[in-house]
């Protein structure tokens, strides 16, 4: 495996928990989900040849939520939809973690009515926030590697809404 | 956008009490009629060879609240041969607001019926399904209506 | 012995599900494999736009609008500009007429091109989508140059565009516009004569030319069923009558005939385009009218009147006249329109949209009824449905 214990045992668990974590990071599965406009920003990032999420192992957006650990909450929440994204979150196997993609998903945007859950933090523990009216695929990918630096850190543990 | 003046003549002259008011504004001409002659007006409209309104672009509705007869609703023709556009209304009251459903003539106006009904809370009688269609189908109120705010009746957590 | 008996199975696709392009949700009732009926089920993107508008000026509503329509964001700029000038009575100058054709082509191209890409990797080409976003990038740079966004443009306002033509905008267009026709080549290559690519899509999801007129069928959903509707023709809004081009109609009304439609469609805006560049006319971009329109940004610092105009414009928006307009446009997805009623105060006392791909989606189920269940995400990818704008 490459880990060699130096010394005190502890050190062996840190360097395991290192491994795991480079490991997550860097097979980290998003659940193919679209929402409204940023999903197009998101199927640009991940489709098109020119930003290719798949330099960074990401490329496997998975249909199914059994299969993904990383679910992109690429646009407007309405209320509506949110029993179906919740139960979408609820079905990814842990750890899990969830990028709020544009302003819609994290506060609502301009959609301040009776219909739009204003952020999906309500519900959700997110990790990472991506600011844009849709964000770029820059931006998206930014984020992106936000959140492979801090499940590398071990800050980002994957929260459960079980707690 | 060509419009028709040759409507408002062509049912002034077949439905003169049934046209109760006619209005112009940059070229778009509409006429109201009451409820009750909806459906033979908007018959006429279609079958006429020289209007043949044969395509219905929307329905929706028109909340004039306080004013009563509160209700407005808008269908939108256009006819796929003179490629000309009409608009017809028809008003009715809060109490009462329903309005018959004109799915027998152009099937198109099925959905939007349900829209109207879903947020502006028009009944269209004879419509074969009419159920909510935007909203979830527990949805307390019809928010296109002035009296309902913004952001909902009751602010969420 | 009990007799034998056979049920329907009610199947529920979506509202997250890959071929539904977005939250849109589908109970499909089955016999076997056939479609007895269906009952889509919409609303899971609704977002309170008609009711938004109520409470925004005129102005402050246009980038609402962008994210209707996100597949071709500037079209819906177009036909809210389009009524709110109608209301006004306000006369857009000409080179702002041909800029917004010029953007509006670039928008339906790009928005044709996704939706290829999306339709043929629903029937299991993969290829063609990576070709098509190729080429979608491309656009996406071209607007991006001309308005500062991507996907959102937010380029029209009220009375012309929001600004002249970056410098050396045109010579990239026509970069673009002469090796954009080879690429459309490229792509008929891969699908047009393909013999699995016919085997899914000729003959399947009829819609006759009587049905798609009495189901409001407008764009290439009517004319692929034979019906010679556009907008751009019947009705022509900012100078298209000045244009030379064609629209293609084909008789089949099947997913095929929807499919050949936009192909042609992509070629006739690129004309469309080439003509625009040839004829542009100098002038301003933005009509002459302190009350209605913002002046220019310099013209704010250096005069008091511009000033006043500039703050009272942003401020309180102005007022027009009471009275009812409406407007359409040919959006990508079809007639496209905005019904906007004035009680004479700074914000439109009601909006109503007629979203195109709302009305297509409407005859869904009967071109389904009695199709295998693969068929139906067929010929649901053939109408080209974007569900913001379905939902509003």
């Amino acid at each position: 495996m490459g880990v060699k214990g130096e010394g005190q045992g502890s050190v062996i668990l840190t360097q395991l928990e290192w491994l795991v974590n480079w490991g997550r990071k860097s097979s980290m599965w998003p659940l193919g989900f679209g929402l409204a406009c940023c999903a197009l920003e998101m199927i640009a990032t991940a489709g098109g040849s020119r930003f290719d999420i798949a330099r960074f192992g990401m490329e496997v957006f998975r249909p199914s939520p059994r299969q993904a650990d990383l679910m992109i909450v690429a646009g407007t929440v309405s209320k509506k939809m949110l029993p179906a994204v919740l139960r979408l979150y609820e079905q990814m196997a842990d750890p899990k973690w969830v990028i709020a993609m544009g302003a819609c998903a994290s506060t609502g945007g301009v959609f301040d009515t009776y219909a739009v859950v204003q952020g999906i933090d309500r519900y959700l523990p997110v990790d990472v926030y991506i600011p844009g009216c849709p964000p770029r695929p820059e931006a998206l990918l930014h984020g992106i590697l936000r959140l492979h630096d801090m499940v590398q850190k071990g800050i980002a543990r994957g929260a459960s809404l079980r707690g | 956008m060509s419009e028709e003046p040759k409507a408002v003549e062509k049912l002034q002259e077949k439905f003169p009490e049934a046209v109760k008011e006619v209005g112009e504004f940059r070229g778009q001409s509409w006429v109201v009629v009451p409820r009750e002659d909806l459906l033979k007006v908007c018959e006429f409209l279609r079958d006429d060879p020289d209007l043949n309104f044969d395509f219905l672009s929307f329905v929706c509705g028109v909340d004039y609240f306080p004013r009563e007869p509160r209700f407005e609703v808008v269908y939108q023709l256009y006819s796929t041969k003179t490629h000309s556009r009409f608009r017809l209304k028809t008003r009715v009251s809060s109490q009462d607001a329903t309005v018959p459903s004109v799915t027998s003539i152009w099937p198109t106006a099925d959905w939007h019926e349900r829209e109207t009904f879903d947020l502006m809370g028009i009944n269209f009688q004879g419509h074969p399904d009419l159920r909510r269609i935007l909203l979830p189908a527990d949805w307390v109120g019809h928010p296109l209506r002035k009296d309902y705010p913004l952001r909902g009746p009751e602010s969420i957590s | 012995m009990e007799e034998s008996r056979t049920e329907t199975l009610m199947l529920n696709v979506g509202p997250h599900h890959p071929s539904t392009h977005g939250v849109l949700r589908v109970i499909v009732e089955l016999d076997g494999e056939r479609v007895v009926d269906l009952k889509p089920d919409l609303g899971f993107l609704h977002r309170g736009v008609e009711k938004l508008a109520e409470s925004k000026t005129y102005h402050q509503f246009i980038p609402v609008t962008d994210r209707l329509d996100y597949m071709a964001a500037s079209y819906n700029n177009f036909a809210y500009c389009l009524a709110v000038e109608k209301l006004l009575g306000l006369e857009v100058p000409r080179r702002a007429q041909y800029i917004r054709v010029l953007i509006g082509e670039l928008n339906r191209i790009f928005s044709h091109l996704f939706w290829l890409g999306t339709h043929a990797h629903d029937l299991g080409a993969m290829t063609p989508i990576f070709y098509a976003l190729r080429e979608r990038e491309e656009i996406m740079n071209l607007l991006e140059m001309c308005c500062g966004g991507r996907l959102t443009q937010t380029y029209f306002r009220i009375g012309g565009v929001a600004a002249d033509l970056p410098e050396g905008f045109v010579e990239k267009v026509r970069q673009f516009t002469s090796h954009f026709p080879k690429r459309v080549e490229e792509y008929e290559t891969l699908l047009t004569d393909n013999p699995i690519w016919k085997e899914r899509a000729v003959g399947v999801g009829v819609l006759s030319k009587q049905e798609a007129i009495a189901m409001g069928a407008s764009g290439p959903m009517a004319r692929g069923s034979g019906l010679a509707l556009d907008v751009r023709k019947t009705n022509p809004y900012s100078s298209y009558e000045d244009f030379d081009f064609e629209i293609p109609v084909f008789q089949e009304g099947d997913v095929y005939s929807r499919y050949l439609v936009r192909m042609e469609e992509m070629r006739q805006s690129t004309r469309i385009i080439d003509q625009v560049l040839d004829h542009l006319p100098d002038g301003p971009y933005l009509a002459e009218a302190p009350k209605l329109v913002p002046p220019p940004k310099e013209r704010t610092l250096t005069e008091i009147e511009a000033l006043i105009h500039h703050f009272i414009l942003y401020e309180e928006g102005f007022k027009p006249p009471v009275g009812e307009v409406y407007a359409c446009v040919e959006s990508p997805r079809g007639e496209m329109g905005y019904y906007l009623i004035s009680d004479g105060s700074p914000k439109p006392f009601r909006l109503k949209i007629r979203p195109p791909a709302f009305v297509n989606l409407e005859s869904l189920a009967t071109m389904t009824r009695g199709r295998l269940l693969a068929d139906l995400i067929a010929i649901l990818s053939s109408v080209d449905i974007v569900l913001a704008e379905i939902d509003r």
